[in-house]
């Protein structure tokens, strides 16, 4: 065969197989919603267990709580599972009432039996979030005798102290309440595990939705229960891709090859505003966005240098054009829409007294600081504007971006100088972050609690004070007045500088209709969406 | 590389060839395990000084102390290093590859799904860069220093020098959500994903063996774009090398001999002079798909496509460290596979070998 003919053969057969591919438009099925985003975190769908982003938000679809949230105010919480509950007098002992004719999508009532196996089970398993539910003073040892079936619908649950029903309430409207079937755990039971093996890659719940498959690193499918008590969802299937490219994720929505794309950065959501088959909804987040400066550095324990950094910070500038979208101005550690935040804005970028409080503080020509930030858009800018704001009172800061993992190992062990990190509470109540923040037993390097006051080499003996004190007290406004208190000394007096606030843009197709998303990573409610 | 020895009726020659196989055999088991105790010291060191805590994944940034320490042990990560070490490579041995902390299940199923992914893409794209890249390169080598011997460098220059990740992105945005040609990232439509068996891990295969045909050109429509992709890289360098060898080749003196005889061109180009460099143009090939094994990360990222590179690398940022080893374990196996599959083929083409 001579060299021409072997050349005109190869060029025919790749012409031949792009021929072969008609343009297609791919839409997805008229009954799934189909979203990109990337799923690389999942490592468990076991309640007990499920304490990251992907997870948290397939959980509150597939299990049903003992308590939930008000989809029209996140901040309320209402009957789940249980309709109705009593609290004692001395405020330790509550019976809850379980709905009527409520069904596990098997099709198995819904009993206190199951509620009492479900909490005691993440007690006895132990597992990260199980701190929600000890810290009522429920151990594997003595939760069977706190939590128990007085029949197939009461449900009573004794606490160990007094604690302001709110919390012990909102704790129960978190991933940990969630109702799971007693049977089919057990049955799928392995050295003792509770069944924690088998439910990790599968779902025994009576939510909106039943985990059908999981692929690691390709997707996810849940497909509706038919039986949900508050009727079938409206689509039959919601289907997670993963997709870790944020431009490939875009692609495919304007596409039509899928109806969400759930990672977009700001440059993408802007290419979007233009197409007129996409619409964009920005969803405000209980995330913040904080400076951990640690004490362990001389300089930085200096609450005139605490103060001065607080003033540097351009705010506005950087919460403006390359935060669009993702983060907006915010400056205490609850975040805004959730109970007891405070939305009080009182620090603005001043060079002139930041300059002054440094040269007060013996620091007139600054110092070298370290700052940690994860590697990933916005984090790196941020950084980078931090940098600017920072160098203009001689404060020289050299930004070491690294994985967000590292960069977290780093900060557990406490030995970073700053760093940026984001903090979302893990249930809904203020005692969640609360507790992040102010508690710290042991301050010394071997400390086991990794709290944030530990990891920045901080205590104030008195916060804390009032903090335990926000916990215990029953009346809802006094409690509210206390946390903003609290909010405002960790304002202008702490390591913590809280600057922004998260907020989610989803990018949908435009015939996609009723999101919600709610405050937290695990409030998200797929039943009503419609397309 | 050893040689057989021809397999003669008579006793002796027939117990001497007996003797080379079980040789052969026994140096390709011996090579196969001294790899793989390397593969998994190297890796195992590695996995631990990278400076993430494979604990903090396992149970979250705000697991109480007691689950901390209660996953700390049972990952083994109390005992000292030496003995996390034997007692891994004694799982290894027996064919456990333990479980990944990042999918929860054991890494030997996570790997046995990733690896055909790549494999498969692997595989297109060294079929198009082979086709593509041999040719060309005789092509420019034969015509050298002419306007389409510049061409053919100029094309593989830019082959090899233009980040892939880039590459598939503009090539994403061309031929799949502007000229809609092709299907996008991921390995198959979500209409047929659950619908093919998955009876070998290849898509594409699977989808022809269960007949579905809209199935299969779905699978071959997502493939082609990344395939060609790795594809256009590979022809790159296949091109530059052979071209190189090519003119080599040409410039002997057999070759103007031949040619002096009046032997037709492609003869002398094909049979003499290519028949010459076929050994080393494998060579060459081999590298480049076990170099597309492992090192289609970014394509993976990219195109969605849930292979190992991928898995490998999520697992490393995950200080996860059964699912590193166990997948560079799959790698390396396969690479002394190839080696040996070169090895063969050599055998084929050189008859000095036989």
């Amino acid at each position: 065969m001579g060299l021409k003919s072997v050349l005109r053969m190869t060029t025919a057969v790749v012409m031949l197989s792009f021929a072969s591919m008609a343009p297609s438009y791919a839409d997805t099925p008229p009954d799934t919603l189909v979203m990109a985003t990337s799923i690389d975190g999942v490592t468990s769908f076991d309640p007990a267990e499920v304490f990251e982003f992907v997870g948290g938000e397939i959980s509150n679809n597939v299990y049903l709580r003992l308590l939930v949230r008000n989809e029209a105010d996140f901040s309320e919480v209402i009957g789940g599972a249980a309709e109705s509950w009593e609290i004692s007098e001395d405020g330790l002992t509550y019976t809850f009432t379980m709905r009527d004719g409520l069904t596990f999508a098997s099709g198995a009532p819904v009993t206190a039996q199951d509620a009492a196996f479900s909490l005691q089970r993440v007690v006895k398993l132990g597992k990260s979030p199980a701190f929600i539910l000890t810290q009522f003073g429920w151990t594997p040892e003595n939760v069977e005798q706190n939590v128990t079936a007085q029949d197939d619908r009461t449900l009573v649950l004794r606490i160990s102290e007094a604690f302001a029903p709110t919390l012990v309430l909102n704790a129960l409207s978190s991933g940990v309440g969630s109702m799971v079937e007693k049977a089919v755990a057990l049955s799928h039971e392995k050295d003792g595990d509770l069944g924690y093996d088998w439910l990790r890659s599968n779902s025994a719940g009576a939510g909106a939705f039943v985990l059908r498959a999981w692929q690691p690193n390709e997707a996810i499918v849940l497909e509706a229960n038919e039986s949900f008590y508050l009727g079938k969802p409206k689509l039959n299937r919601v289907i997670y891709r993963h997709v870790p490219e944020a431009t490939a994720q875009r692609l495919m929505l304007e596409r039509g090859d899928v109806d969400m794309a759930r990672s977009l950065g700001a440059e993408q959501i802007d290419s979007l505003a233009s197409n007129s088959d996409v619409k964009v909804e920005i969803d405000e987040k209980a995330t913040v966005l904080y400076i951990g400066l640690n004490e362990k550095k001389p300089e930085l324990q200096n609450p005139k240098v605490q103060e001065a950094i607080r003033l540097l910070v351009d705010y506005d500038g950087i919460g403006g054009t390359m935060l669009r979208h993702q983060y907006r101005v915010h400056q205490s550690v609850l975040a805004k829409g959730g109970f007891a935040a405070l939305e009080e804005l009182p620090y603005k970028q001043d060079l002139e007294k930041a300059k002054a409080l440094l040269a007060e503080a013996g620091y007139p020509d600054g110092f070298n600081l370290e700052l940690d930030v994860f590697a990933g858009a916005p984090y790196r800018d941020i950084g980078e504007a931090l940098q600017a704001n920072f160098a203009q009172a001689g404060i020289k800061v050299s930004v070491v971006a690294s994985d967000r993992r590292q960069v977290l190992t780093k900060y557990r062990a406490r030995n970073h100088q700053a760093v940026l990190m984001v903090w979302s509470p893990d249930y809904g109540d203020p005692h969640s972050t609360m507790d992040f923040f102010l508690s710290n037993p042991d301050n010394s390097d071997a400390g086991t609690a990794k709290t944030a006051a530990w990891r920045n080499s901080w205590f104030d003996p008195e916060l804390k004070e009032l903090a335990d004190k926000a916990i215990h007290e029953s009346d809802t406004e006094k409690r509210k007045a206390i946390y903003a208190d609290i909010q405002r000394s960790l304002q202008t007096d702490s390591p913590f500088v809280v600057m922004f606030q998260q907020t989610e843009p989803v990018a949908m197709r435009s015939n996609v209709e009723n999101w919600v998303s709610g405050p937290a990573f695990d409030t998200y409610v797929f039943r009503g969406i419609t397309k | 590389m050893s040689s057989a020895s021809p397999t003669g009726a008579n006793g002796p020659l027939q117990n001497q060839a007996l003797g080379t196989f079980a040789k052969n055999t026994f140096g390709f088991a011996v090579s196969l395990a001294l790899t793989l105790l390397g593969l998994v010291l190297v890796t195992f060191l590695i996995a631990r000084v990278v400076p993430i805590d494979p604990v903090l994944v396992m149970v979250g940034d705000r697991a109480s102390p007691e689950a901390y320490e209660q996953a700390r042990r049972a990952m083994g990560l109390d005992q000292p290093v030496y003995r996390q070490f034997l007692d891994y490579l004694g799982q290894v041995v027996v064919g456990d590859l333990g479980r990944s902390v990042m999918t929860g299940r054991d890494v030997l199923s996570d790997t046995l799904r990733a690896f055909p992914a790549t494999l498969e893409l692997a595989l297109a794209a060294t079929l198009i860069g082979a086709v593509l890249g041999v040719p060309a390169g005789v092509f420019a080598a034969v015509r050298r220093g002419r306007a389409s011997d510049h061409l053919v460098r100029i094309i593989s220059l830019i082959g090899y020098s233009l980040p892939v990740f880039w590459l598939g992105m503009v090539a994403l945005l061309v031929f799949y959500a502007r000229l809609g040609w092709v299907e996008g990232p991921g390995r198959i439509g979500i209409a047929y994903q659950y619908s093919v068996p998955g009876r070998t891990g290849f898509v594409l295969l699977d989808a022809l063996l269960a007949g579905e045909w809209a199935a299969a050109r779905n699978a071959f429509s997502h493939l082609i774009l990344p395939a060609c992709i790795l594809g256009y890289v590979s022809m790159a360098f296949i091109a530059r090398m052979t071209r190189s060898l090519m003119i080599e080749q040409l410039s002997q003196e057999y070759v103007l001999a031949a040619r002096a005889k009046g032997v037709p061109a492609s003869t002398v180009i094909w049979r003499h002079a290519f028949g010459n460099v076929i050994v080393q143009v494998i060579t060459v090939i081999t590298l480049t798909f076990a170099y597309l094994l492992e090192g289609a990360v970014l394509t993976e990222t990219v195109f969605a496509w849930p292979g190992i590179g991928l898995y490998i690398t999520q697992a490393l940022f995950s200080a996860d460290l059964n699912a590193v080893v166990g997948g560079t374990i799959v790698i390396g196996i396969s690479f002394v596979f190839l080696n040996r599959g070169a090895d063969l083929l050599y055998r084929i083409f050189d008859p000095r070998i036989r």
